[in-house]
């Protein structure tokens, strides 16, 4: 397969007799390509059908329901939406999502931007730099999750041994017991894993600002501080509102994370949306209920892309 | 390494003298003298690479070989790789031939209805897998998929759709169709002038789609914990968090753990260095364009 991909088209294609071109002979091959057209993206378009739209619509269709693992069904139109309204742990599980999440983006954003900044020269060092800076966010989050669990446990935890030896932290302490130290491992995991993407777009936006308006404020006298804040930081605005979509839509559908360093703990106040969910679907095999919570975070996510498009249209035209 | 273009000389030549800075650009003068932008940046990379030092330093030839036997109570972390590796592969061979004919459609055999079509695919991408996961499920069970590997990478295949079609169809609309349009005057089917033709220099889209497809399905938790329930078929990520789990609290053997997410996270590292180039493009076009 690869192999015939592979090989440099031939200089002269095995000649076949040729079609009398002209008359209907193009209309024809216009109709032949077009039927090609529409087998090529068939597969792709089956394929969303059967594993996305038709999931999709049956979600809407059981979060109406009352619907158990076993067992029938019972149509109870809006009550699950009713409960999930008046359902203490899910509303607990949807702040700490937010909270978690209007922690994450801003560090996210302002710690892409600087290493971006830092990076920018784009001297060997610096792509140097970039690519360790990068090189954990091919790690999985579920790896650099038991990475980390590892690095801060009690005793045994390199992390708590070395900076116990330095006299930083209690080496004997349970980090993941406590709600702060555990929420900030997290936090700390996560921008370690995949700042470096940031990063990377911050950069591409970076780079993508013509060197002659920089010339041009040179000329005029401006300050390094004053080029940041006047250039840099306003052609980068659709940058950064893509960069904090990002970062709020990974945020706000966080689960392995917390599946594998807290597990929800300590007493579940690090359960996340899509972790509630779970519980509601596999452990509590409540299916209706959990279908309802997953619409609401799709309606929570699909206000978030809004706001992309209505962040990004309105510095296209500032 | 010490030629002309050497960083360090390059930079003190910058701090030395700010304002005629020629070489590197009239990028923003930089605010930090050169010994601080060196101190930091190693700082930087320390504390980046010190996590996959601590997960390399666990990994012992002991460690190995308890891995590549059972547990008590039947886990094992080899076949929890051939089933990562059976549900990358079904993933990325599927999400590459699927998105690399839907992209040429789209950029080269416009039908009718091709843009609605186009901007639906688009729009699954705005929706994550975790959201429809519960009758996705269900689904797989009337396709007499469920527990099934296959059905996983089956699953990961369709989430990664989108955003392969995008750079597929990207990849191919580079290309001047007047070249496959010569190859088809000379007698080429237009199949035979996308294999022959378009697809040869349409090849770095490919490897990139490859990467991102292999990277997500490879380092998948949550489809494979909740769509697996065979523990004969969990994958890799799902079996190290069991053997956290069997351990319970205190008696984790954190070692074996971190050798087996070494043997997750080291093809991937692999990967990376190998074809940078190409994983950061395709990054970069699914998100920026």
């Amino acid at each position: 397969m690869t192999t015939t991909a592979m090989t440099p088209p031939p200089a002269d294609a095995t000649k076949r007799p040729r079609k009398t071109r002209g008359g209907r002979a193009p209309l024809n091959s216009q109709k032949r390509r077009a039927r090609l057209g529409f087998l090529f993206a068939l597969p792709a378009m089956v394929m969303l059908a059967l594993f996305f739209i038709w999931p999709l619509l049956q979600t809407i269709f059981m979060s109406l329901h009352d619907w158990p693992l076993l067992g029938d069904h019972e149509f109870i139109g809006l009550q699950n939406y009713v409960d999930a309204f008046n359902d203490d742990q899910f509303l607990s599980a949807a702040g700490f999502t937010f909270f978690y999440t209007a922690v994450m983006t801003p560090i996210l954003l302002i710690l892409a931007f600087l290493l971006a900044y830092f990076v920018r020269r784009g001297t060997r060092s610096a792509r140097v730099f970039q690519s360790i800076y990068f090189l954990p966010v091919v790690i999985g989050l579920a790896a650099g999750s038991f990475i980390w669990l590892y690095m801060w446990q009690s005793d045994i935890g390199p992390t708590t041994q070395l900076l116990g030896s330095w006299g930083l932290v209690d080496p004997h302490a349970n980090y993941f017991a406590d709600f702060w130290s555990a929420f900030w491992i997290v936090v700390a995991m996560v921008t370690w894993k995949v700042v470096g993407l940031q990063m990377l777009l911050v950069l591409a936006g970076m780079q993508a600002i013509p060197d002659d308006i920089y010339e041009a404020a040179r000329m005029d006298g401006a300050s390094g501080w004053r080029t940041f804040w006047s250039i840099t930081v306003p052609l980068l605005r659709p940058t950064l509102a893509l960069v904090m979509v990002f970062s709020v839509a990974g945020s706000l559908l966080a689960f392995d994370q917390f599946y594998i360093m807290t597990t929800g703990g300590p007493a579940g106040s690090t359960l996340t949306a899509v972790y509630q969910i779970y519980r509601t679907s596999f452990v509590q095999f409540d299916l209706g209920y959990g279908a309802a919570l997953s619409i609401l975070l799709m309606i929570v996510l699909a206000a978030v892309s809004a706001g992309q498009m209505l962040l990004l249209r309105n510095s296209d035209h500032s | 390494m010490t030629t002309s273009t050497h960083p360090d000389a390059l930079a003190t030549r910058r701090d030395a003298s700010p304002a005629p800075d020629g070489a590197t650009g009239g990028k923003a003068a930089g605010l930090m003298p050169v010994a601080a932008w060196w101190i930091v940046g190693v700082c930087l990379a320390v504390l980046f690479l010190y996590p996959i030092y601590v997960m390399a330093s666990q990994i012992t030839w002991d460690n190995i070989v308890q891995l590549s036997t059972e547990t008590s109570s039947g886990l094992s972390i080899i076949q929890g790789m051939k089933n990562s590796a059976i549900v990358a592969f079904v993933a990325t061979g599927t999400t590459v031939v699927v998105a690399t004919l839907a992209g040429y459609a789209f950029a080269k055999l416009p039908f009718k209805g091709s843009n609605v079509a186009f901007f639906a695919i688009l729009v699954t991408f705005m929706i994550p897998f975790q959201a429809i996961i519960t009758p996705l499920y269900l689904t797989l069970n009337d396709i007499g998929l469920s527990n099934n590997l296959v059905g996983v990478g089956l699953v990961l295949a369709t989430f990664n759709l989108p955003l392969g079609t995008f750079l597929m169809r990207n990849s191919f609309a580079a290309v001047p169709s007047a070249l496959s349009e010569a190859a088809e005057i000379d007698g080429a089917s237009p199949i035979g002038a996308m294999w022959r033709v378009m697809l040869p220099i349409a090849i770095p889209g490919v490897i990139s789609t490859t990467l991102l497809t292999f990277f997500s399905a490879w380092n998948d938790f949550f489809a494979a914990l909740i769509l697996i329930t065979d523990q004969a078929k969990y994958t890799l990520p799902v079996s190290i968090s069991i053997l956290q789990a069997e351990g319970g609290g205190f008696s984790v053997d954190f070692g074996l753990m971190q050798t087996g997410v070494a043997i997750t996270v080291i093809p991937c590292i692999i990967l990376y260095l190998v074809l940078q180039k190409y994983y950061v493009a395709g990054l970069l076009g699914g998100a920026l364009k």
